[in-house]
């Protein structure tokens, strides 16, 4: 029995790495967005450079969940060397699609999926003569006549090449002639369309179809970041790139064609974080992107910067750890490592963004708060959000919101006699002024180190002043807590006492567990934290609830024993549940792990079991 | 550490520079180091120099890594705005200084250890960035602060106090920084200030990366025998430095500098210096020659102190990054937030 479904399955493309299928791919999920219908795209890529394997997953969703799935309705297996992998990896009743120019064993095959063959290779030999176009129009006319089986609306793509195209018309007609033949060969020879239908729809709306680290950089952009040091490491390489081309369109100055912004690929990542301090230290906003292993070697400065007081913005784009770990994988490993990071007794800010939409507004935010608090900001991104396209709400700056500075005590604070002192705790919230290097010839001036000072930053080794300034370094953590982003709630449509709290790119996959849950009887309260320190909603709602599962994308529960320490709150009440073998982590697996912790029957329940 | 409250009043004859400022503005606390360290000469030229240049104190950020080197930016240039960053990593935290404003004088004050051992790195790739800056490398061969083991600069065969020899190769700062492509590269010595001063003022004058090797002794030339500040921690710097040896040898030569023989070295403000020469054939400008010169002189044992090299048009970071001319760190909202309607823009091109 075929899977017969329209606007909900997974087709998993799999690819040749390098073959340029990566953009008829991305085209193929533009077109069905277009089409109206939400679709939720994910790269699964090896740690290498080419002719290794590929897989691009379209999730298709008429019902807007963007998270991962699992499993796969339809798969295009364009790579001979994962075929039998990719054979067995169809769900029972799915669809094969595949290159039939060459036959393949019939014991290669299975029979419980429906087989459709396109003699791509052969097709391309016969319309074209050049190699590298035989490559790539393949791609097209694969694209071609998925469409066809598909029932995509064909006009859909042909205004998508044109736009990719513009200005470049007899490329346009190339692609077009290729999409055609794929087309036409798929009408005639085949019947269409098969199960899988994508039907327009109105799901879509104004979302856009942006990559997290994209929209971070533009984040960083509209944080008013002027320097940015960064070390390439995947998969945070691209948000510095990103920056490197946003920068060049929205910041240059219009006089003169010189740029509002200095970046820098340093030699490693303590020369990243070197940069971002110094430069934080002399007024300006600086981020450096990283990963994992560079948070590991940027200890040192993190806790000269939280001890000195200095602005700093870190993007973590956390991958699968320790060591080298997966480094094309996604994890939510790094939380404690940024939260406690470097010797002695430190905290750091953390904010959770959970989507492309909130790396951008928590791109830009960080950099308010790294000013604000005098501090690092860790903006924890993951490979998951980081390095896939997804649907978010379109960009939005609130009007008439300005860069907060901080307590900066300017020219004419110091000309006036203001007591300056850069460590004294003037307003009670911990947070002491500074002053930009070099703005007043008689005062402001201090020594900045990573040794003990009093509150005039005055050489001190005495108890007394540390033990106060330590103490004051807390209460500028508690006011981190009223400023950083608050948790969102989802209440239960009855009163629950079961609770999950969850964060970052989980939020996606939470979002459809919810439902399933509710669907199968599990009511249960759900809030996504979006920074640390916790606010009091966060310790109150955990309060509130008997048992409260902790959803995370990591082994040891990290998010977990970063409640557990800060507020002392009851282990036994607070359930790890735990993704981390470096896939995305899904409803399925979310749904099935809490039902069994709550002793549900799952097949009573409406959904299919997960796979 | 001491406090020592300066009277405000000075005599009305004390000398003044154009700005009215004299050499008391230009000083720092109390030096912690020991009595008679070659560091204190360091920082004494400098402040010199930059009283000489009337540059406004607090026009200049002063930073530095970890170790005795890295404590004297506390003790001159008072009112400079100073950062005493982490162990070897100086050089990265002026670099993200000069790139948040670029108006300002960034002098870097390292150690043998500093630059050549934890921080040899960032020491190369600030030289090749080409950052304008003032990197000043306090050379004693030896680290202070943990008493006495040896850097990366001692010379083989050195024996340190508790007679150990230093059997790994030297690392020559200025023969790196001459590769790296420094467009000022000097070497000098701590007790010749005749020397060290105007090397100083010409490096500040000069827009790009300018490194000074200056070579201090560990517990200075006055440590008499019998002083009561003997103990083990200065003998063992006094004996661990046996370049200190090396200079007393260098001494004569500088004395015996053919008079007359003198370069004009023109600086970036439009005044020029004279320096005596090196060798009688020496060209400041040709980098080939100039690393030739050190490999035969240090051949013969010898060490070649004063202007090494210079490029008259010396690159810039800046410049390579084609920033603004207006520091980043002055830039506002409306310089640098492009506003909702190129986000518009944005979001229609991704849908």
């Amino acid at each position: 029995m075929s899977i017969h479904s329209v606007n909900d399955f997974v087709v998993r493309f799999a690819n040749i790495n390098g073959s340029g299928s990566a953009s008829a791919n991305q085209m193929f999920a533009r077109a069905i967005i277009r089409m109206g219908v939400p679709v939720a795209t994910r790269n699964i890529f090896p740690s290498n450079i080419q002719g290794l394997p590929t897989w691009f997953e379209v999730r298709v969703s008429g019902a807007g969940w963007l998270g991962a799935r699992g499993g796969a309705d339809l798969v295009v297996a364009m790579n001979p060397q994962t075929w039998d992998k990719d054979v067995a990896s169809i769900d029972p009743g799915g669809y094969l699609f595949y290159d039939c120019s060459r036959p393949i064993p019939a014991d290669r095959f299975r029979d419980d999926i429906t087989i459709i063959g396109v003699p791509l290779t052969e097709i391309c030999n016969r319309e074209y003569t050049d190699s590298r176009q035989r490559q790539l129009f393949k791609n097209i006319i694969c694209i071609g006549a998925l469409a066809a089986i598909l029932d995509m609306e064909i006009e859909v793509i042909e205004t998508l090449l044109s736009e990719q195209f513009r200005g470049k018309d007899k490329l346009i007609d190339a692609n077009r002639k290729a999409l055609h033949i794929g087309r036409n060969w798929a009408l005639a020879n085949l019947p269409c369309p098969i199960g899988l239908q994508i039907h327009r729809a109105d799901g879509v709306g104004d979302r856009i179809y942006v990559e997290g680290n994209s929209a971070a950089a533009l984040g960083a952009v509209y944080g008013g970041a002027t320097v940015c040091a960064w070390y390439p490491l995947t998969p945070s390489t691209s948000l510095a790139e990103a920056f490197i081309s946003y920068c060049r369109k929205l910041r240059i100055e219009p006089q003169t064609g010189h740029k509002r912004y200095a970046i820098v690929q340093t030699e490693d990542e303590l020369a990243s974080i070197g940069i971002v301090v110094g430069a934080g230290w002399n007024g300006s906003r600086a981020f450096t992107a990283t990963s994992g292993p560079g948070i590991s070697l940027m200890q040192e400065f993190l806790g000269l910067a939280y001890f000195a007081e200095i602005p700093a913005v870190l993007f973590n784009v956390q991958r699968g750890g320790p060591s080298t770990g997966m480094p094309t994988r996604t994890q939510q490993s790094d939380v404690l490592a940024c939260a406690y990071a470097s010797h002695g007794d430190t905290k750091h800010v953390l904010v959770f963004p959970r989507d492309p939409g909130e790396a951008f507004e928590f791109g830009a935010l960080a950099f308010d708060l790294a000013d604000r608090l005098q501090t690092p900001v860790f903006v924890m991104l993951d490979l998951d959000i980081g390095m896939n396209h997804s649907l978010t709400a379109p960009f939005r700056i609130e009007p008439g919101k300005r860069l907060d500075r901080g307590k900066v005590m300017t020219y004419d604070d110091l000309e006036s006699g203001r007591d300056f002192g850069r460590y004294l705790d003037v307003d009670g919230d911990g947070i002491p002024y500074r002053t930009y290097p070099g703005v007043h010839p008689g005062r402001g001036s201090y020594f900045t180190r990573g040794t003990t000072r009093d509150a005039y930053a005055r050489y001190t080794e005495e108890g007394g002043p540390y033990v106060e300034n330590m103490e004051r370094l807390l209460r500028k953590f508690l006011t981190a807590r009223t400023l950083a982003p608050g948790p969102l709630i989802q209440m239960a449509a009855r009163p629950t006492k079961l609770g999950i709290v969850h964060y970052g790119s989980t939020a996606p996959a939470m979002d459809e567990a919810a439902t399933q849950l509710a669907r199968q009887g599990v009511d249960v309260d759900v809030l996504r934290v979006r920074a640390f320190p916790f606010s009091d909603e966060v310790v109150d709602f955990i309060n509130a609830h008997d048992r409260v599962f902790v959803v995370e994308q990591n082994r040891d529960a990290q998010l977990r024993t970063l409640l557990m320490v800060e507020h002392g709150l009851d282990p036994r009440k607070l359930v790890p549940v735990l993704h981390y073998d470096g896939a995305p982590i899904t409803a399925r697996f979310i749904t099935r792990a809490i039902a069994d912790l709550v002793g549900v029957d799952q097949t009573a329940g409406k959904e299919k079991a997960p796979a | 550490m001491t406090y020592l409250p300066k009277p405000k009043f000075h005599h009305p004859a004390i000398e003044t520079n154009k700005l009215g400022l004299t050499h008391r503005d230009y000083e720092g606390s109390v030096s912690t180091l020991c009595a008679g360290c070659g560091h204190d000469s360091i920082s004494s030229a400098i402040m010199h120099a930059c009283f000489e240049l009337s540059l406004p104190p607090h026009r200049i950020a002063k930073l530095s890594g970890i170790g005795c080197s890295s404590k004297t930016p506390t003790y001159f240039l008072g009112p400079a705005h100073g950062f005493n960053s982490v162990h070897g990593r100086m050089p990265s935290v002026l670099t993200g200084a000069n790139l948040a404003n670029r108006e300002m004088i960034y002098l870097g004050v390292s150690g043998d250890g500093d630059s050549a051992s934890i921080g040899f790195g960032q020491f190369a790739h600030s030289i090749r960035r080409a950052v304008n800056m003032v990197y000043l490398v306090a050379n004693n061969g030896v680290y202070g602060l943990t008493k006495g083991q040896f850097s990366a600069t001692a010379d083989k065969g050195a024996r340190a106090k508790k007679g150990a020899v230093n059997t790994d190769a030297p690392i020559d700062l200025v023969t790196m920084a001459l590769q790296l492509g420094a467009s000022f590269v000097a070497r000098s010595f701590s007790g010749d200030k005749g020397q060290l001063v105007p090397l100083i003022k010409a490096a500040i004058e000069h827009r790009g990366p300018a490194f000074i090797d200056v070579i201090s002794p560990c517990v200075a030339f006055n440590n008499h025998e019998g002083s009561t500040k003997s103990f083990d921690f200065v003998r063992e710097h006094n004996e661990a430095i046996n370049t200190l040896d090396f200079i007393k040898e260098r001494a004569p030569i500088t004395a015996d500098y053919p008079p007359g023989s003198t370069q004009v070295v023109r600086l970036h403000d439009g005044s020029s210096i004279r320096l005596r020469k090196i060798g009688a054939d020496y060209d400041v400008h040709d980098r080939i020659a100039a690393m030739s010169y050190l490999m035969t002189r240090e051949a013969s044992g010898e060490i070649v102190t004063g202007l090494i090299y210079m490029d008259d048009d010396p690159e810039d970071l800046h410049r390579h990054l084609d920033t603004v001319s207006t520091p980043l760190n002055r830039l506002g909202d409306a310089e640098l937030v492009p506003g909702q309607a190129a986000l518009d823009k944005i979001n229609s091109g991704l849908r």
